[in-house]
């Protein structure tokens, strides 16, 4: 099977269906055309797991490839190019398979305005698919900012009580951080453009990939950069949107933030901050692990004492990814497939507790665990499936979550650059709060007497509910048993881009020596001070 | 049919049962009910891999048979695959554990007739198996490690199986977060190891482990020992098992007497040859195992509730393993672990069969019209005198009881004796902690005797107690249940026979000692020890054990069967608070909710990091955006649309930055 610009195709596929969305009256047409594209799109994304071959390099170039370069004016090598490699694959898969997912969940959770809601669901995936296959970092940033708009609108329109406030926060504090990216990303292009692309401006990531950055400007790049990812995924202590936005978002704009938009932050850290900057990634890797370890504690803890079912899945997201930034700063393979490995995990075992909480509040209107107890006497496939996706979250080995925690554990553990075996046990005991709050979700929501007759009279999952759940928990116990066909294909390009760091680094810290060393000769000359970088600080006040 | 595909059935079998029985009746409704076909298949599937791993037990040949499936995960040095490990030690625990396990199904075919989660039980049950025999076949940590969290979650399920009862549900939570905290220890314990080896294969460890710095090996064995302290309940990590007594009576008996309690020694015998390279490690460990036996014993001495005796006693029989492992001598472990798994199964079916029992006087209550509900079908002191109606459970509890009060010949004897022989051995030959450890052990069994006749004269001796005691009789236990005592029973009376001990044929004829001992080519190493006890001192030894059981075990049944009750008031007379601390089990549950719990979760979390995270984090957010607002709130007000003001601001800022360029600030 060849089809021609997949990559490409599986990324507009669903901004078509949001067109032709637009053109539709009825709610029912919009629905299914929403379904139909995403599962549409879901198959074609299925070519590019089987297209991409891992056994061939991505060092130069990726796979499945699309480029179009004639788009901007001369002098400006920024292009449209998108493709496959081992980072992306998993992560383009999982946002095509929850496509379809919340489409269905979204059935009938939405009661209104039914196509301004499919059209922008429709171009969120566009735009996060986009993010994870853009070869450019300019490219990058449009996809980027593109999942901004769709996701505001969802979370401020069809979202909770407090709709508007956790719009307008969830939006100002990612602009914050990307328009800084975005003054990098220009300086970026310039430098780069200068140094390795012959004066012309560049955003191609394999261009950048050639120029090694001089240390004090890899300094500051990567703080804009990390900053900006920072917040996406969130780390403590810019989490504080999250809480706000999942709690208030309709289930399908939650689903869609913790299973792939939160990624975009930890991928952004994994494909641009650790192989541009290299020097600065390795020497604040400790600082980022106990960053990354502060979050999975605090998370876990504050997600224990919540009230709100969907606050405590929210809290635990800060939690989980604490270990997948954990994971990417270890600089080990382990650690770093680890990462991969469980940004995809923490998709479906979250996504999973979002929309299961989704039903309980379709069917209840509340989300506070008081209002329910001893569910699992009038919702037994709801609890089953409930209890599956906590374990697989909580990290149980035989499911999916503990496959991506121990690679991570067990390569940080080991890892020269983190180097510290007593910080790692210690994010270990994040298993045992895992396990303290998301059990305590189940005991108050779903054991005991049922006491009240409106949750005795709770409906168990109708077949649409059940359809939707089972790829999700097909793939905890697929990915928890035989997670190796997976990890082969993000297998070489890890290592690729792990080699890529130690010999940019290395290479950075030649050039630096070497500067030190022709800076110190012209010191013997008196001639010339070094007052030629001063000259632009004193421009202004010598002018008059 | 190969090794490998006997043994792929032996796990698989299980697995398969567990989906069955958990899969179809969850939506099949009408399948609920059919308790034949799910308990036959639930049986089935266990008693099956019985036969087969007997057919593997006879053929093995005495090399270890490695079945390597197919990759788990591979990732940088890692590679790590669903491996397995025929050996005599896995061959022996796999026996128990489909032996024992497969009696336990039969049984729970009667005893849980006519539960609404019938389906759910066996479910349960099998997925308890299945993850058992992942933990004691694996060939590497991490699929070890498999089994270990999976008959963790098996237990939780089990015990929280009564979940509109949320207590039961409260005792799951607890069992599973303490058993995580002790897993903790084993993750990092296999992270260690492969930092230092590349690879978690036993294969590797066993051969390289014991070449590491002391210091390594020290801080692996240690976190080890630190994850079984949680698995076998030891101190401190022992306080879920008495709760986990919440679940169903042969959940009891499978998960908590005689199979998952003992991964912690599996585990450590399966890596005998790392233990004896950290020998400070093995007196801490022989040390945790003497406190443990000593303090389950006292506190089982004072307990009214026949399962929490038998509770605390597991917890009791669990530390004497643990000296035996801190003395060296694993295959002495393991040996009390097989004898414990017969007689301490046969105790908790025969206590299910006394509450079975007790349950239909419960019933008998209500329908006289009297309130039960300060009846309470586990309190031995409304028990008594039920030999007489219940003469099997009666029989089978007292051989069980006799043989783990170590009365010469039965199965507790000889483990037991052995247990308190090697320490003496292993402090003869100079080690003091090791003859500190004996005394305790010969401490504990004089209470073990004591508090098990107790338990067994007040449930089955005197005259009965409950009300209308006249009028209402329990019944004797269906056949399923009574052939399962009998088997049990039976077993602890002649199970002791795997191992005479040395004044026997100098040895010769211990034969768990040759099959498991890495002297004879087994698996499991030993402590080599250098001078040997005299013969003499030996059968002296033996005596005294003896005299200690049949003396305590007479004691305790006289004056039972005398003054009944009335002994326990005086007992609690005479000791006073120190009997009170015993009932109140030394306070370790209050200590843990009020100190740990509470104060991680209403201190740190709820008023600390979420209010912190309310006010602080979100707060200084909102504070700038506030902020922000105010400011163009006062900016706003500026724009007044009154050209005077605009000119007046635009001269002064000109003037200002005149001033500025002129005085370059």
């Amino acid at each position: 099977m060849n089809i021609p610009h997949l990559t490409s195709l599986v990324i507009f596929l669903p901004a078509l269906g949001a067109v032709l969305t637009l053109a539709l009256r009825r709610a029912s047409a919009i629905r299914w055309t929403a379904l139909a594209t995403t599962l549409a799109t879901f198959l074609l994304s299925i070519g590019l797991f089987v297209g991409y071959d891992p056994s061939v390099s991505t060092a130069l170039a990726p796979q499945l490839a699309d480029v179009w370069a004639g788009w901007l004016p001369d002098g400006y090598d920024i292009k449209y190019f998108v493709g496959i490699d081992g980072l992306s694959l998993l992560l383009v898969m999982l946002t095509t398979l929850l496509g379809p997912i919340v489409v269905l969940s979204s059935w009938t959770y939405i009661g209104e305005k039914h196509k301004g809601y499919y059209a922008l669901l429709l171009l969120l995936q566009t735009g996060i698919t986009g993010v994870f296959t853009s070869f450019d970092l300019f490219l990058f940033y449009i996809f980027f900012e593109l999942t901004l708009i769709p996701m505001y609108f969802i979370i401020g329109i069809w979202g909770g009580t407090e709709r508007i406030y956790a719009a307008v926060k969830f939006v100002i504090y990612t602009l914050v951080g990307s328009l800084l990216m975005l003054v990098g990303i220009l300086y970026l292009g310039y430098a780069a453009g200068d140094a390795v692309n012959n004066g012309v401006f560049t955003t191609d990531w394999y261009t950048l990939l050639e120029y090694n950055i001089p240390l004090a400007v890899q300094g500051w790049l990567f703080a804009v950069f990390a900053f900006s990812f920072a917040i996406k995924v969130p780390l403590f202590p810019l989490h504080t949107w999250l809480p706000d936005a999942h709690v208030q978002a309709p289930t399908g704009g939650s689903v869609i933030l913790a299973g792939v938009l939160l990624k975009m932050g930890t991928y952004g850290l994994l494909r641009f901050c650790l192989p541009l900057f290299p020097n600065v990634a390795q020497s604040s890797a400790g600082l980022f692990a106990v960053i990354a370890i502060i979050g999975i504690i605090y998370g876990a803890l504050v997600a224990r004492v919540q009230d709100d079912a969907k606050s405590l899945v929210a809290y635990s997201s800060i939690s989980h990814l604490g270990f997948v930034v954990l994971g990417l700063f270890a600089f080990t393979t382990e650690a770093m497939q680890g990462a991969v490995i469980q940004m995809v995990n923490h998709g479906l075992s979250t996504g999973a507790l979002f929309l299961l909480v989704g039903m309980l509040y379709e069917r209840r209107h509340t989300r506070l665990m008081d209002d329910y107890g001893g569910l699992a006497t009038s919702v037994p496939v709801l609890t089953t499936l409930m209890v599956i996706s906590v374990l697989a979250s909580a990290g149980l080995p035989g499911l999916n979550g503990f496959v991506g925690e121990f690679l991570i554990l067990l390569g940080s553990f080991k890892s020269p650059v983190i180097d510290s075996p007593v910080l790692i046990a210690f994010a270990t005991t994040g298993v045992i709060l895992a396990a303290m709050y998301l059990l305590h979700m189940v005991y108050r929501t779903f054991f005991g007497e049922l006491t009240n007759e409106a949750n005795a009279q709770m409906a168990d999952l109708n077949g649409r509910e059940f359809g939707l759940m089972v790829p999700l928990i097909v793939l905890m116990f697929v990915l928890g048993f035989f997670p190796s066909p997976f990890l082969r294909q993000t297998a070489p390009t890890t290592e690729f881009l792990l080699e890529t760091v130690e010999e940019k680094r290395a290479a950075v810290e030649r050039m630096e020596a070497n500067d030190a060393a022709t800076a110190e000769e012209p010191t013997q000359v008196p001639t010339a001070p070094p007052e030629g970088q001063e000259v632009s600080i004193d421009v202004p006040s010598t002018s008059p | 049919m190969t090794s490998a595909d006997l043994l792929r059935l032996v796990l698989l079998l299980p697995l398969a049962g567990a989906v069955l029985n958990g899969v179809a009746p969850l939506f099949l409704k009408h399948l609920r009910t059919r308790e034949t076909l799910l308990g036959t298949i639930g049986t089935a599937v266990v008693a099956i891999p019985f036969v087969l791993t007997v057919y593997l037990f006879v053929t093995f040949g005495g090399d270890p048979i490695v079945a390597d499936y197919f990759t788990w995960m591979a990732a940088g040095d890692l590679d790590l695959s669903f491996a397995y490990r025929v050996d005599q030690l896995s061959l022996l625990m796999t026996l128990v554990v489909t032996g024992v396990g497969g009696v336990i199904h039969l049984y729970s075919i009667g005893y849980m007739h006519g539960d609404d989660g019938y389906w759910r039980f066996f479910a349960y049950l099998n997925l308890f198996i299945f993850a058992m025999l992942n933990l004691v076949l694996a060939n590497n940590l991490p699929v070890l490690f498999l089994g270990w969290e999976g008959v963790g979650l098996c237990s939780y399920l089990l015990i929280g199986f009564w979940y509109t009862d949320l207590r039961n549900s409260a005792a799951a939570n607890k069992a599973f977060i303490v058993n995580r905290v002790g897993d903790v220890a084993f993750l990092v314990a296999m992270f260690l190891v492969f930092r230092e080896l590349g690879s978690l294969s036993f294969d590797v460890l066993l051969a390289e482990g014991p070449n590491l710095p002391e210091a390594t090996l020290n801080w692996i064995v240690f976190l080890l020992f630190v994850g079984a302290t949680g698995k076998s309940a030891q101190i401190p990590l022992f306080v879920w098992l008495p709760d986990a007594m919440a679940g169903p009576t042969p959940v009891s008996a499978l998960i908590h007497a005689a199979t998952m309690v003992t991964s912690g020694l599996y585990l450590l015998a399966r890596l005998s040859a790392l233990v004896l390279g950290a020998p400070v490690v093995m007196m801490i460990v022989a040390i945790v195992g003497a406190a443990t036996a000593l303090m389950a014993a006292t506190i089982a001495v004072a307990q009214d509730d026949i399962k929490r005796v038998l509770a605390y006693s597991t917890v009791s029989q669990l530390g004497y393993m643990f000296m035996a492992a801190g003395v060296g001598a694993f295959f002495v472990a393991i040996f009390h672990v097989v004898t414990h798994a017969f007689f301490k199964a046969c105790l908790f079916l025969g206590a299910g069969s006394v509450i079975h029992g007790m349950e239909e006087v419960e019933h008998g209550l209500e329908e006289q019209g009297r309130d039960p509900s300060d009846f309470d079908p586990q309190d031995m002191r409304t028990m008594g005198g039920l030999a007489e109606y219940m003469p099997a459970t009666r029989t089978t509890y007292l051989l069980a009881t006799l043989a783990i009060s170590g009365i010469p010949l039965t199965a507790g004897f000889f483990s037991k004796d052995e247990i308190l022989f090697k320490a003496f051995e292993y402090g003869y030959d100079g080690s003091t902690y090791a003859m500190a450890v004996w005394v305790v052990g010969i401490l504990t069994a004089v209470l073990t005797a004591f508090y098990m006749m107790r338990s067994y004269v007040l449930t089955f001796e005197g005259e009965p107690r409950w009300p209308l005691s006249d009028q209402l009789a329990p019944h004797e236990s269906p056949s399923t249940m009574t052939g399962a005592l009998w088997t049990l029973g039976l077993l602890s009376l002649v199970g002791g026979f795997i191992g005479l001990p040395a004044v026997v044929q100098g040895g010769d004829w211990n034969w768990i000692h040759h099959y498991l001992g890495a002297k004879y080519g087994g698996p499991v190493a030993e402590a080599s020890v250098q001078g040997h006890v005299p013969l003499a001192l030996e059968w002296g030894l033996i005596l005294l054990s003896s005299v200690i059981a049949l003396g305590t075990v007479y004691y305790a049944w006289r004056v039972y069967l005398t003054q009944g009750l009335g002994y326990d008031a005086a007992l609690k007379r005479r000791l006073r608070g120190v009997y009170q601390t015993w009932t109140d089990k030394y306070y370790w549950d209050e200590f843990y909710n009020e100190v740990v719990v509470d104060s991680l979760i209403n201190g740190v979390a709820r008023k600390g990091l979420a209010a912190f995270d309310t006010t602080v984090v979100d707060g200084a957010v909102n504070g700038v955006a506030d902020t922000a607002q105010n400011a163009s709130g006062l900016l706003r007000r500026v724009q007044t649309g009154l050209v005077q003001n605009y000119a007046l601001a635009l001269t002064v800022g000109a003037a200002l930055l005149i001033g500025l360029m002129l005085y370059g600030v």
